[in-house]
């Protein structure tokens, strides 16, 4: 049993982020300063990455009795959602200003998801999980609520919220009948139980279901995927940019520390329910992106497709599945971070380039912008030599490794599907002319553009060179499995 | 003699009547707050009973957690529903239409 102060060394990084997020709070409330709570929110966010790196052991290690574990995928996870939501503010720091949502309300409330996030991913228990959950998601309904003269947005954040809180409920449903059946909320103590004797398997099997569908709304995988296209589609750009990428992290940890941590004896179980979600998802996704002309909604459908991959992944089972599917979720953040910062940064005042139409001849005078959008396109494709193609990759490897060639040919098919309208998009800005009208894009920020920059030649040179990740992927798997 | 058993079952027939009131409900979005609340608060019958029975106060603590969560969701659910209605003028579930494709 560990002291009390070492748990709180353990916790650091997030007590470190609760600290600046209500700091950031305070400063709002006395300090009109845009540029101070952008910054102080930059900086906490950076010192929380640091926290994390300085505080981290290399092997698991549980705190606060069993409520709370840190462990290397873990810190991997972190560090990416960290540097995921810093992406999001810098990306976002132009479209804000804009509409004169740059406020300590804003990033207060994109602070505690970040919390959220961080908790969700280090949880080992029902209850930290389910808080760290809500607190997540709190944050994110406010979020899409957050440009209050908007019907759209208004209406997206109304059904986020329903489908949401009903997620919550079926989780904790299934989490309270779990904790029925093992007389425990710790997730290695309920492995333990289920392991030795299972008192009911029917109990069991009603149990994994409702936690399983409330986990695939949180992914956004189908056929719980209905609010993923309107949320996407109604939030401001902004938002829909940190909607997309870094929860998806912190879904991914939520799905590994329920299903592997807690429910690994009922592998057989959750398998079947997870591979028919993803062939769902990948039909779905593909299919129904093909008919969007709103590039935001076609992005959300194909992060349903993407989600299906994730989940193919994680149902082997298997320790090179679990690293594929980790690997997945790291490139389709950092994919998504390119696309929706595109988006949200080509966006001007009044208007936000959302359609397909806005896309139309980009070359022709942004052509390092549509350059690194077509690469952001392509690699979601799967095309090589771009990450996202070592993605899919990977995921089929671990798929073909646990005898699921089937399963392998589905998603293959569907990819080649997908490819299209990801390439048409490519094909709009390389060899479509531009509308009559030119829209005026607003003033351009450099840094906004030195990030998108590297995100792009990241996606590139991680294509080119993948094996640092895949290994990164595979060690921190494989030392934090129990 | 009233075993857990009972106490499962009303549990998931309050739990169904929230799903359902989510589902089936096409008028008024109060109502389908409601339902949120009267979901969770059938899980909150469910630990309680499991936690009586099994002896262990770990259920009891969840329940406090998931009361105050809720109160906080409900919070942001009603804002949502008050910003909503000042954009649209109207609370009714079969005007939230504009999101389409």
């Amino acid at each position: 049993m560990t002291s009390i102060s070492s748990d709180f060394v353990t916790a650091l990084p997030e007590i470190g982020l609760l600290a600046v997020a209500c700091v950031v709070l305070l400063v709002e409330a006395y300090n009109q300063s845009r540029a101070a709570v952008y910054l102080l929110t930059l900086t906490g966010l950076l010192l929380t990455a640091a926290l994390v790196v300085f505080t981290g052991a290399g092997v698991p290690v549980l705190a606060f009795n069993g409520l709370y574990v840190d462990d290397p995928m873990g810190e991997v996870l972190k560090l990416l959602t960290c540097f995921s939501a810093i992406a999001a503010v810098i990306y976002s720091r132009q479209f804000l200003t804009d509409r004169k949502m740059l406020s300590g309300d804003y990033l207060g409330l994109l602070l505690f998801a970040v919390l959220g996030m961080l908790v969700m991913i280090s949880a080992n228990h029902f209850l930290t999980l389910y808080l760290g959950l809500e607190l997540l998601s709190l944050a994110l309904y406010a979020m899409v609520a957050m440009e209050r003269d908007s019907a759209r947005a208004t209406e997206a954040a109304m059904k986020y919220f329903v489908l949401g809180a009903l997620a919550s409920g079926l989780l904790l449903y299934g989490m309270s009948l779990i904790y029925g059946l093992t007389g425990s909320l710790e997730l290695g103590k309920v492995a333990e139980a289920l392991h030795f004797n299972v008192k009911s398997e029917i109990v069991l099997a009603f149990g994994l279901v409702f936690i399983v569908a409330g986990l695939g709304f949180k992914l956004g995988a189908a056929p719980f995927h209905m609010w993923a296209p309107d949320v996407y589609h109604g939030a401001p750009a902004a938002v829909t940019l940190f909607v997309g990428t870094a929860p998806k992290l912190a879904a991914f940890a939520f799905a590994m520390r329920i299903l592997v941590d807690g429910l690994q004896p009922a592998h057989g179980d959750w398998q079947q329910m997870l591979a028919v979600m993803a062939v769902a998802s990948l039909a779905i996704g593909n299919i129904a992106a093909i008919a969007q002309t709103n590039i935001k909604r076609m992005l959300a459908y194909s992060t349903v497709s993407h989600m299906g991959f994730l989940l193919l992944g994680m149902m082997t089972g298997s320790l090179a599945g679990y690293s594929a599917a980790m690997f997945y979720a790291v490139t389709y953040v950092l994919m998504s971070l390119g696309g929706f910062g595109m988006v949200t940064y080509l966006s001007r005042t009044g208007a936000e380039a959302e359609n397909l139409d806005d896309f139309k001849g980009l070359n022709a005078h942004h052509p390092w912008l549509a350059a690194i959008m077509a690469m952001v396109m392509m690699s979601m494709a799967g095309l090589p030599p771009f990450v996202g193609f070592y993605a899919k990759l990977t995921v089929l490897q671990a798929l073909v490794g646990a005898g699921w060639i089937g399963l392998a040919v589905v998603a293959v098919l569907f990819s080649l599907i997908g490819a299209f309208f990801y390439l048409r998009v490519v094909w709009l800005m390389y060899f479509d002319t531009p509308p009559a009208e030119s829209p005026v894009y607003g003033q351009h920020a450099g840094d906004a553009v030195m990030l998108l920059s590297v995100n792009g030649l990241a996606i590139l040179l991680l294509g080119i060179l993948p094996q640092t990740l895949l290994t990164l992927c595979a060690l921190a798997v494989q030392m934090s499995l129990r | 003699m009233i075993g857990v058993n009972h106490y499962l079952i009303l549990g998931s027939i309050l739990f169904a009547i929230g799903v359902l009131g989510i589902f089936l409900n096409r008028k008024n979005l109060i109502v389908l707050l409601m339902a949120i609340e009267l979901m969770l608060l059938a899980v909150n019958l469910n630990f309680i009973a499991f936690s009586h029975f099994l002896n262990d106060t770990a259920g009891q603590v969840f329940v406090f957690f998931i009361l105050t969560v809720a109160a906080a969701e409900s919070a942001i659910g009603l804002a949502i529903l008050v910003v909503l209605f000042r954009n649209t003028r109207s609370i009714n579930v079969q005007d939230l239409d504009k999101l389409k494709g």
